[in-house]
């Protein structure tokens, strides 16, 4: 867990809606982007309302800065008009009847700035992020990409000291989504407080996040530098993410009985008991006749379920002990004749194994 | 079946409206539904046959049908202002929060819609006159008395119309978009704020269509206001009233004044037409 500092963010909260409870704990450092990632229903959006105040916690706490948010046993709650939060919303929701000017300039006015105050506030972060010459405008008159940009502004007008981002780049075309997502990198970049960004989108997060959190069901199943979690997936919805095989099982000295069974023989020493195996798909060697045990370290038969086709690979769906996605060359597809139904062999070099010990959820 | 015969043109047509509106009826709808048409737009033409055009103006210059176009005008929109001061928080009320009995006062709030004027007339009358439950106090304390009145006028207006207005803006409430005023939160507005700066300006159209549905309603308002108000030329013979007298006396002011309403009506349906009149879709 990050030390989240003076000025940090600080999060042990529960929230109950109907059958769902959100259960998490953790810090957010002041200048880092914290990345939520999650599927759909995993409670993501939930997080941000508790932090932005438009539900309060059922149990626990929220700090920020040292200032209580939110305090369940204290009975200490800060509406969210009163907390220093700005939120990106997922559809931006700037409203309609004010033009962009009026938009970034709700915020300083609402909090009691005066109309010039207030405007020259707006023209400030307007200026900053390359809106000036649409200050004029409706939002219904903006393309996508700008109307991000002035959710952007709107929630850093006010001075805040935590930013929230719901989706932000959901909304955008993928050609705009790059160079949004390049823009939106630097403006948070000069962000001095915590920032947290839900995303679903784990290139997104790779891309934009200093640091992840992967919520599941309500819950924290993963917290790590990006290049671990993805070098590193605690769950089956990360590894899919991430675009690895994942297998549990539990190692000995020579290798790793799956739990879904299967055995892979390992290389060398590393961690015993309960642990994860992540295998890349391009690592994976797919050949039509079973490979000598002695070359690859193991090898099984699996039938061939699915073809789909990437930029310049095609990758298989494997229905064996253990299934597996292997990535092949086209040529590959053609010289083994794959289809569905086909059955390989696969094989995987003890190398090519990562190997980690199976993190315990229970702690959260 | 044996075929029928179908001319080029009538297939054309038929190819036209496939999948739309068709361009014939059966009989058995057709013809019910020309009576209906007739039913209703014979007697407003027979009105404006009937309307003695030369003497229009004399008509609605005389002192009686200026001070009921008067007192119907500037009563109905007293009413009106009153609706909007008192009946919108009750619509952002019953929109936005949740309280015991809220399904109850909201079918409370709807009855005036629904309850003969005349009732409502006599309701009032048994509450604010001299001897009601409330109307006793006011009379007492501060020498006030209010059935005969203009004030009365006002108030039966405001019973009877200012529902429509409550039931349009808190149907708009209920169907806008909740996000924005999340986001209002957000940035720091206190509820008041939110309201006046958000959630009024995004119901500005219902806002106004409701504000003239119930101005239109109090215009046209009689049996609450007669009973409660009674037909004092001058003080509370409002239109309506006026027309309903002036027929036995002098029954071509009573069809000038009833041209006078008949195009305020006009009016007012042309300017909701984007809500009222389009077919279908509109809600």
């Amino acid at each position: 867990m990050t030390d989240a500092g003076p000025a940090g963010l600080v999060v042990d909260a529960e929230v109950s809606r109907g059958s769902f409870t959100l259960r998490v704990a953790f810090a957010a450092a002041p200048g880092r982007v914290l990345g939520v990632l999650g599927p759909n229903g995993a409670g993501k959006s939930t997080l941000l309302h508790v932090l932005a105040g438009l539900t309060p916690v059922d149990r626990g706490r929220v700090e920020l800065a040292g200032q209580v948010l939110d305090d369940a046993a204290g009975g200490a709650f800060v509406t969210a008009a009163g907390r220093p939060v700005g939120f990106v919303f997922q559809d931006y929701r700037l409203f309609p009847h004010l033009t962009v000017a009026d938009n970034v300039a709700f915020g300083p006015r609402a909090r009691g700035a005066g109309r010039h105050e207030a405007r020259r506030t707006a023209d400030h972060w307007l200026d900053r992020l390359g809106l000036a010459d649409l200050a004029g405008r409706k939002p219904g008159q903006l393309s996508g990409g700008q109307a991000q940009r002035v959710a952007l502004a709107r929630a850093l007008a006010g001075r805040q000291g935590l930013l929230l981002l719901d989706e932000p780049l959901s909304a955008l075309d993928a050609g705009t989504r790059l160079d949004v997502q390049a823009e939106l990198r630097r403006h948070l970049a000069d962000f001095p407080g915590p920032c947290l960004l839900v995303t679903h989108d784990p290139l997104e997060a790779l891309v934009l996040a200093d640091e992840l959190l992967v919520l599941e069901d309500g819950r924290i199943v993963q917290q790590g530098q990006p290049a671990q979690v993805a070098r590193q997936p605690a769950t089956q919805y990360v590894a899919r993410l991430v675009g690895l095989n994942l297998y549990e099982g539990v190692a000995d000295d020579s290798g790793v009985s799956l739990s879904g069974g299967g055995r892979l023989t390992r290389g060398g020493p590393g961690p015993r008991g309960d642990v994860l195996v992540a295998v890349r798909p391009s690592a994976i060697a797919v050949s039509s006749e079973p490979q000598p045990e002695a070359d690859c370290g193991c090898a099984w038969p699996a039938r061939v379920t699915g073809l789909t086709l990437l930029a310049e690979r095609v990758r298989l769906s494997l229905d064996g002990q253990p299934a597996a996605l292997a990535d092949v060359t086209p040529e590959a597809v053609a010289e083994l004749s794959l289809s569905p139904g086909r059955t390989v062999w696969l094989a995987v070099r003890p190398a090519d194994l990562e190997i980690y010990p199976r993190p315990d959820r229970r702690h959260q | 079946m044996p075929p029928v015969s179908l001319s080029a043109r009538a297939r054309r047509r038929r190819a036209a409206a496939r999948g739309g509106p068709a361009r014939t009826a059966p009989a058995p709808l057709l013809i019910p539904a020309l009576v209906a048409i007739a039913f209703l737009v014979l007697p407003l033409a027979g009105l404006l046959i009937r309307a003695p055009w030369s003497s229009l103006g004399p008509a609605l210059a005389s002192a009686d049908a200026t001070q009921a176009l008067e007192l119907s005008l500037w009563t109905a929109t007293t009413a009106t202002a009153i609706s909007l001061v008192i009946g919108v928080p009750l619509a952002w009320l019953l929109a936005r929060t949740r309280f015991p009995g809220q399904r109850l006062l909201r079918a409370l709030v709807t009855l005036p819609l629904v309850l003969p004027p005349v009732v409502g007339g006599v309701a009032l009358l048994l509450a604010f006159g001299p001897t009601g439950f409330l109307g006793r106090y006011l009379s007492s304390w501060f020498g006030l008395t209010i059935p005969f009145t203009p004030a009365a006028v006002v108030m039966a207006e405001t019973f009877v119309a200012m529902p429509f207005l409550i039931i349009t803006v808190e149907g708009a409430l209920r169907s806008s978009d909740q996000g924005f005023e999340e986001a209002a939160a957000t940035l720091g507005a206190r509820r008041m704020t939110v309201f006046r700066r958000v959630t009024v300006p995004l119901v500005a159209p219902s806002l106004g269509a409701g504000a003239v549905l119930c101005w239109a309603r109090a215009l046209g308002e009689f049996g609450a206001t007669i009973t409660f108000a009674g037909s004092f030329p001058g003080r509370t013979e409002t239109m309506p009233i006026a027309v309903y007298y002036a027929l036995e006396t002098d029954p071509d002011a009573a069809i000038a004044l009833s041209l006078v309403l008949l195009l305020v009506s006009v009016v007012v349906l042309v300017s909701l037409r984007d809500r009222w009149l389009r077919g279908g879709s509109a809600a």
